[in-house]
């Protein structure tokens, strides 16, 4: 085990939405390679947390840092479904790909190695055979690992997960949750929210409860 | 006998359109139209994909605003105002988010309607025109002036689709992934808010130049139906927006001939070309299954 090395710090962070605190004076550490899994209650303010962290909500007091040369942007996130994402008309391929936009720039198109990339995250989430197929036609578990080739596409260090399992079937989550821990065996470290405190508790490394007015 | 019968129509149905296209006004028109009908198509997919089907209506009136207070002002160059206006309100109604006061819809309708009625009102109180109705006609539903273009005309909306289409281009990969997951892109540091932006801009322009073809309030037909046809059918980003550009282009082609031929407005005949094409595109849909 290296010595452990901070890659998020949150300092005495105040969050909320339209004047409201929702989460108050909330200190944590994550460490590189930690698992760290985020429960609570509807309402408690774990999708505002994350918003935090992923830079889209600045908080309303208090600083997270981010250490170990993690630099703003380099966070990869799997968000819950959107309405948009619905009825959207795109390959999973052209979803994978949409993780590499980072590294565009002012560049138009993606270059060789990056569409390689791409291919390769998609045969390491095994939805390789389904690169050409519409992404609103697959099943619950298969648009999960595509939105997760497409994570792996823009990090390598973080990941952040929002509800990854909800609406999954038992088999589809329990493949998505091996995956996960798979992954952060191979050094990348995760972030995720769920309410199901007792199957993600006998993956993760650490866990942070966040409880109503607390 | 039935055969030679279509086939004098069909002789005289060409005779008929050479005769038309020795007129310069006629080949503008068809030009102006293709690239018009090319540009608007673009953008539709995303705006049907973000639920701002209507923003085009909306923008359209504002445009129509703007080209009130430029007839009035004696402008001869209407663009110099209506560009920048409605560029300004489309930033300001594609960036509005979530946290504003007044609701994306809701200040769509009001920006919309309120620009009409000020419009139409300042038409009224300050124009000289001898034909105020057919003035405020042709800008609603663009009846006739698609046909009196000058070649000065032709030219800035030659130049003008040229930019949209490669703007388009070359933000391509980013219009796609920012209109599919905006939040993941800002937070893997990209920039989703300048990228709006230029969509909303490009938007604009696209809005401005439709209108001579259809007129105010037939522009969202023209955006949408091409988009929602191809949706129809396809199922990945690429070929929906390949194929909405050619069904846009096609229709927009068929409509003008049409109308040409029959003497019906350009504008509508273009919008019903289209309905009819997207309910094809339904029934081929639904067979492919």
């Amino acid at each position: 085990m290296t010595k452990s090395e901070p890659l998020i710090t949150c300092q005495n962070l105040t969050l909320g939405y339209e004047g409201k605190i929702v989460i108050s004076d909330l200190s944590f550490i994550v460490n590189k390679g930690d698992y760290l899994c985020i429960t609570g209650n509807n309402g408690s303010g774990k999708s505002t947390l994350m918003k935090a962290i992923l830079g889209l909500k600045p908080p309303m007091s208090g600083r997270i840092i981010l250490d170990g040369g993690l630099a703003a942007g380099e966070i990869g996130y799997l968000p819950q479904q959107t309405m948009i994402q619905k009825d959207f008309p795109a390959t999973v391929r052209e979803v994978v790909r949409s993780g590499l936009l980072n590294r565009l720039g002012l560049r138009p198109f993606y270059n060789a190695a990056e569409k390689a990339m791409a291919e390769d995250n998609m045969k390491k989430l095994g939805i390789d055979g389904l690169a050409g197929r519409c992404y609103r036609e697959l099943s619950g578990g298969q648009q999960q690992r595509t939105l997760l080739a497409r994570a792996l596409c823009a990090t390598r260090k973080i990941l952040l997960l929002d509800e990854p399992v909800a609406g999954l079937d038992p088999q589809a989550t329990a493949d998505l949750y091996t995956l996960i821990e798979t992954l952060n065996h191979e050094g990348i470290t995760i972030i995720m929210i769920s309410h199901d405190v007792d199957i993600s508790s006998g993956y993760a490394t650490n866990m942070l409860r966040i409880d109503e007015n607390k | 006998m039935f055969f030679k019968c279509t086939g004098y129509k069909m002789s005289e149905i060409f005779n008929k359109l050479y005769l038309y296209f020795q007129f310069p006004f006629v080949y503008y028109a068809m030009i102006a139209g293709i690239l018009i009908a090319l540009c608007s198509s673009l953008l539709g997919v995303t705006l049907v994909l973000k639920r701002f089907s209507f923003i085009g209506d909306g923008l359209s009136h504002v445009a129509f605003g703007a080209i009130a207070i430029a007839a009035v002002m004696n402008l001869t160059n209407q663009l110099i105002l209506v560009l920048p206006v409605t560029i300004i309100c489309a930033i300001l109604l594609l960036s509005s988010g979530q946290n504003s006061k007044i609701k994306g819809d809701a200040a769509l309708a009001m920006i919309s309607v309120g620009s009409l009625a000020i419009g139409y009102l300042i038409l009224n109180l300050f124009s000289k025109s001898s034909n105020l109705a057919g003035d405020v006609c042709a800008a609603l539903f663009g009846s006739t002036s698609i046909l009196t273009l000058t070649i000065t005309d032709v030219w800035i909306c030659g130049i003008l689709s040229v930019l949209v289409v490669v703007i388009f281009l070359l933000f391509y990969h980013k219009i796609f992934a920012v209109t599919f997951d905006e939040d993941f892109m800002t937070a893997t540091g990209v920039k989703a808010k300048t990228y709006n932006l230029i969509m909303a801009t490009i938007f604009a322009v696209v809005i401005v130049l439709a209108m001579n073809l259809v007129g105010a309030l037939l522009i969202s037909a023209l955006v949408i139906f091409p988009a929602l046809s191809a949706m129809r059918v396809f199922k990945s980003f690429r070929a929906v927006t390949i194929c909405a550009v050619i069904i846009s282009v096609i229709c927009a082609t068929l409509g003008i001939l049409i109308s040409i031929l029959a003497g019906t407005p350009v504008g509508s005949t273009i919008v019903a070309v289209d309905i009819v094409c997207f309910l094809i595109f339904s029934a081929a849909g639904k067979l492919k299954g």
